[in-house]
């Protein structure tokens, strides 16, 4: 059965996104990624060491950009300057490459977005021809108005950043989900593979994931174990799951045919 | 003269150099890095023509884990 995940005019096999960040090293990062199935994987821009190890291993020569998608993010920015200015400077990091996760941070502690700065900030970078995945609260309102700006796609989060409190908010998700013609991911929040597949048989797109996996006692077999989630998600998504009848139970056995 | 690179202050003993130079001078020849000077990106096809005086504030960036 072809299903394949279309962002941005390309398409993906799978519907995990995951990060990079959190893990071990990078060989756990990369049996991690390997396990996950995931061909998009985010990454953070930070100053390079200057002066010291320069020649030890980086990320990418774990992860070439030539056998995954690289979405560069902003994480970290508080401001639609700073969000812009950093994936200017991944564009050029990546020979041009237009994909980009866009999140603008409104507090420390919660990590919660600031939709404010984070509208600014997609305004100006799809004007400036990015295809932007952004990061946002689980507003619908929001969520439309990111859409009508040009992002690609939508990325509210189940819970904050790295909690694992998984989906709090599941009918708003479902109502964003309703009213897009974007792809919706959920990004952030998730905590184990329930979470992942609550996600996908609400409707989503794709799930994107960091902690959930990093975390976990053994990063390799959560990786799988969410591979899974995600796409039995998808499928119960498709197959559309029986109604809840909450008062009248139906017997799956015959109700004939009973010994006397 | 001296120049602002991420943030610290690092002196060299000529008046003027290329971005080309001072890459090759901080070992990073091969890295995948973006810089920017004084705010605005220098593309890697202009490291060679783009020359830094003293007072230039340069950022070098690369890609690290991240969620």
């Amino acid at each position: 059965m072809s299903d394949s995940l279309k962002i941005a005019d390309k398409t993906y096999q799978s519907r995990l996104l995951v990060g990079t960040g959190k893990y071990q090293d990078f060989t756990q990062t990369r049996a991690a990624i390997d396990a996950s199935g995931a061909e998009i994987i985010t990454v953070a821009i930070r100053r390079t060491n200057i002066g010291q190890n320069t020649g030890e291993p980086s990320l990418l020569d774990f992860l070439p950009p030539e056998e995954f998608t690289y979405l560069p993010n902003t994480a970290g920015c508080y401001s639609a300057d700073d969000a812009v200015r950093t994936l200017r400077l991944a564009r050029e990091l990546l020979d041009g490459h237009k994909l980009v996760k866009l999140e603008v941070l409104g507090d420390p502690n919660t990590l919660y977005p600031n939709m404010i700065e984070t509208l600014a900030a997609a305004k100006t970078l799809v004007k400036d021809g990015f295809d932007v995945m952004v990061y946002c609260s689980d507003d619908p309102i929001i969520a439309k108005q990111l859409e009508e700006i040009g992002c690609c796609a939508v990325m509210p989060l189940a819970s904050l950043i790295g909690s694992g409190m998984g989906i709090l908010n599941p009918w708003n998700l479902q109502i964003i989900i309703e009213n897009a013609k974007i792809p919706v991911l959920v990004d952030a929040g998730v905590g184990t593979a329930s979470d992942a597949a609550i996600a996908m048989e609400l409707g989503c797109q794709g799930v994107l994931m960091n902690t959930a996996i990093a975390a976990a006692r053994d990063p390799v077999l959560m990786a799988g174990a969410m591979k899974k989630a995600v796409e039995a998600g998808r499928e119960a998504y498709l197959a559309g799951r029986m109604p809840k009848k909450l008062y009248s139970a139906s017997p799956s056995s015959p109700t004939t045919g009973l010994i006397a | 003269m001296q120049i602002l690179i991420n943030g610290k202050p690092r002196s060299f003993e000529v008046t003027q150099f290329s971005v080309a130079t001072l890459v090759e001078t901080l070992d990073l020849v091969g890295k995948r890095l973006a810089i920017e000077c004084n705010g605005e990106i220098v593309p890697r096809s202009q490291f060679e023509s783009t020359l830094l005086i003293d007072g230039d504030k340069l950022e070098i960036v690369g890609a690290v884990g991240g969620g």
